[in-house]
């Protein structure tokens, strides 16, 4: 058998894995009656629906030609692992850092996904939108955000 | 006159001084990011929802709005100059309005383009005022069975009308319930899909996703692409006004697409970009021979732009009448009401007044701010085409991040957005439509409601659904919609009408 759609084929996986995990969980929960619906009735009728139709586009991918063969192409790897990490420690610095110390960072490090990674341009970024990221959601949104490292305040 | 008085309670919450400062606001950030390609709406309202916090419900929600419409106009304005459509609606706007562009005719196109917009918002302003009130008074006749097959037929709605494979979109759906379904349950307490951890028994919150799907998954895909060469007609912009031969040609075209667009809006899954799609293929016919399509025909441009803003203008109805969202933008609005503990659906306009017609009041008020913003102004917005992607970028990760953990000032919210962020990505490789998953997720926990309390009424007979008229015509325009689209010359039409995107 050979995979006529990679896109299609990847993506009808990902529904039947996800149909069949949610049908084993809602197994967990009461299912009641038709008469009187329990907690697991609505979540195993979808995740049964969202198998099958996953099946379908799988069988698909495998019968289909698609010119082409839709291949998936490369994976951004560095822009995907770059922002993710970002992210990230920004939910873990910002709490214990406060806000002075984990714009900066964050600016640091979501530049390295970019083609091009400029000190001067980076730095001014990084100023501007810590004072700015202040005057925003601290003064004029009056968020609150902790604004300096636990040492400091 | 009904209208009149409701029109008259409107302006004046429209017309105060706050209201039309957020108006104003919202418009401006809009026309900003419509204007900044890799930056869509529904990433900034996402954004700017907990924000929404210290806010009057009214203002935050005329902000939100001027958000949506002003996106509209920032979209047209770079798919002109620039070739590049800001926002998916304006794909086609790019495809005539570059090229006039290129023949010195920018302004020509600017000047079509915006007030086409104008027109249609004030139509589409004065359609919603009309056509809310009946609506209204039918949902309230709506029974949970009713409520059920409608939320079917927006759903399935949704997915007929939009580009890409039918079957996935579907899926996508689904998959989207299923995510909603990870909450405790209501009715017997049981917290599902929590795997114990305390944060997951009141669900993942939609801004998570949202933001997470739509603002980084974006941002990676963006990234990912190799930098596009951009060729920038700043200089060419003069002549603002269209010669006579141009209004002689644009305006039927305008009042076609306004037509079209407001037709189209009011559909589950319409809105903005079909309406503008639609348009163009109805322009390119009527002009037929005479037509310089493809060539910079200033009709390839007025009647797109006054259907999308029409269809945007539209597409609040059934949100704001039946609480049910036609699109992802309109699920955030839906999201931001609950936030400011305003249950939508029929009770809004009664509960109310003030916000609903005050919310529709400040859309005429936001056009019109927008065409004053952008005729005159449109040199500062070119200015802002040049910021490169690499400072944008980082302020974009920077206030979704910001926005997410202020939400609930929680951690655990930031570290979800990064692991749906990886998500977004992956649908984005797999050609997985993010947007029907959201619509479901927000529509999830409302549907299974509607389901179990039909079934405990019926006695456990899922007859229930087709025995009352209401029900089983709503169910049976849904089933319809799929067998259309599943046609084979139907079929076909729709991929080719979506090849352009």
């Amino acid at each position: 058998m050979k995979i006529k759609s990679q896109r299609d084929f990847w993506s009808g996986l990902m529904f039947v894995v996800v149909g069949v995990v949610f049908a084993v969980g809602a197994t967990n929960y009461s299912m009641g009656t038709s008469a009187r619906p329990g907690p697991g009735y609505f979540p195993l009728i979808l995740s049964i629906l969202m198998a099958l139709l996953g099946s379908f586009v799988l069988f698909k991918s495998l019968t289909i030609e698609v010119e082409g063969g839709d291949p998936i192409g490369a994976i951004a790897w560095r822009p995907l692992l770059v922002i993710v990490a970002s992210i990230t420690v920004f939910g873990a610095a910002l709490p214990r850092l406060g806000l002075v110390i984990t714009v900066p960072i964050l600016i640091l490090m979501t530049s390295l996904a970019g083609d091009e990674f400029k000190w001067k341009g980076v730095l001014a970024t990084a100023v501007v939108l810590t004072v700015g990221s202040w005057a925003i959601f601290v003064l004029g949104l009056k968020l609150v955000i902790p604004m300096w490292p636990w040492f400091v305040g | 006159m009904d209208l009149l008085g409701n029109l008259a309670l409107g302006f004046g919450v429209a017309f105060t001084a706050q209201n039309l400062m957020y108006a104003f606001f919202g418009s401006v950030l809009g026309t900003l990011i419509g204007v900044l390609p890799g930056l869509g709406p529904v990433a900034t309202i996402a954004m700017l929802l907990p924000s929404i916090y210290s806010l009057d419900a009214t203002p935050a929600l005329i902000m939100l709005a001027g958000i949506y419409y002003g996106a509209q106009y920032g979209g047209s304005t770079t798919a002109i100059l620039i070739n590049v459509p800001g926002e998916s609606s304006s794909v086609v706007t790019a495809i005539d309005g570059y090229q006039m562009a290129r023949q010195g005719r920018a302004g020509a196109a600017l000047a079509a383009a915006g007030l086409g917009s104008f027109f249609a918002g004030c139509v589409g302003t004065v359609i919603i005022a009309a056509f809310a009130p009946p609506l209204t008074e039918l949902a309230f006749k709506f029974g949970p069975q009713e409520y059920f097959s409608l939320m079917v037929l927006g759903l399935i709605g949704a997915v007929v009308l939009a580009s890409g494979s039918l079957i996935k979109a579907i899926a996508m759906i689904i998959l989207g319930l299923l995510l909603a379904q990870i909450n405790t349950d209501v009715i017997s307490g049981t917290a599902r899909y929590s795997f114990d951890i305390p944060e997951l028994t009141d669900g993942i919150g939609f801004v998570v996703i949202a933001m997470g799907v739509f603002g980084f998954g974006e941002i990676i895909a963006n990234l990912g692409m190799p930098a596009e060469h951009r060729e920038v007609f700043t200089k060419s912009v003069k002549g603002l006004w269209p010669t006579k031969q141009d209004f002689k040609e644009a305006w039927p075209a305008v009042l076609r697409g306004t037509a079209l667009g407001s037709l189209l809006g009011v559909l589950p899954g319409g809105g903005a970009l079909l309406a503008s799609f639609a348009a163009y293929t109805v322009e390119k016919k009527v002009a037929g021979a005479s037509g310089r399509f493809g060539k910079g025909d200033i009709r390839g441009v007025a009647g797109p732009e006054s259907a999308n803003n029409a269809g945007a203008q539209t597409s609040f109805i059934p949100m704001l009448t039946l609480g049910i969202p036609p699109n992802a933008v309109m699920a955030l609005m839906v999201g931001a009401m609950t936030i400011k503990g305003i249950q939508p659906g029929p009770q809004v306009m009664t509960s109310n007044p003030q916000l609903f017609w005050g919310l529709i009041a400040s859309m005429w008020v936001g056009n019109a701010m927008l065409v004053i913003l952008n005729l005159p102004l449109i040199g500062i917005w070119i200015k802002l085409l040049t910021v490169p992607y690499r400072f944008l970028f980082p302020a974009i990760t920077l206030f979704c991040c910001i926005g997410v953990y202020t939400l609930n000032n929680n951690t655990f919210d930031v570290y979800m957005t990064a692991a749906f962020a990886v998500v977004g990505y992956v649908f984005y490789k797999l050609s997985c439509e993010p947007a029907p998953l959201l619509l479901g997720f927000i529509l999830g926990p409302m549907m299974e409601e509607n389901l179990r309390r039909a079934l405990l009424l019926s006695r456990g007979d899922w007859g229930t659904f087709f025995v009352r008229p209401l029900s089983a015509g709503l169910l049976a325009a849904a089933a319809l919609m799929i067998v259309i689209v599943l046609l084979p010359s139907i079929k076909s039409k729709r991929e080719e009408a979506f090849q352009e995107e």
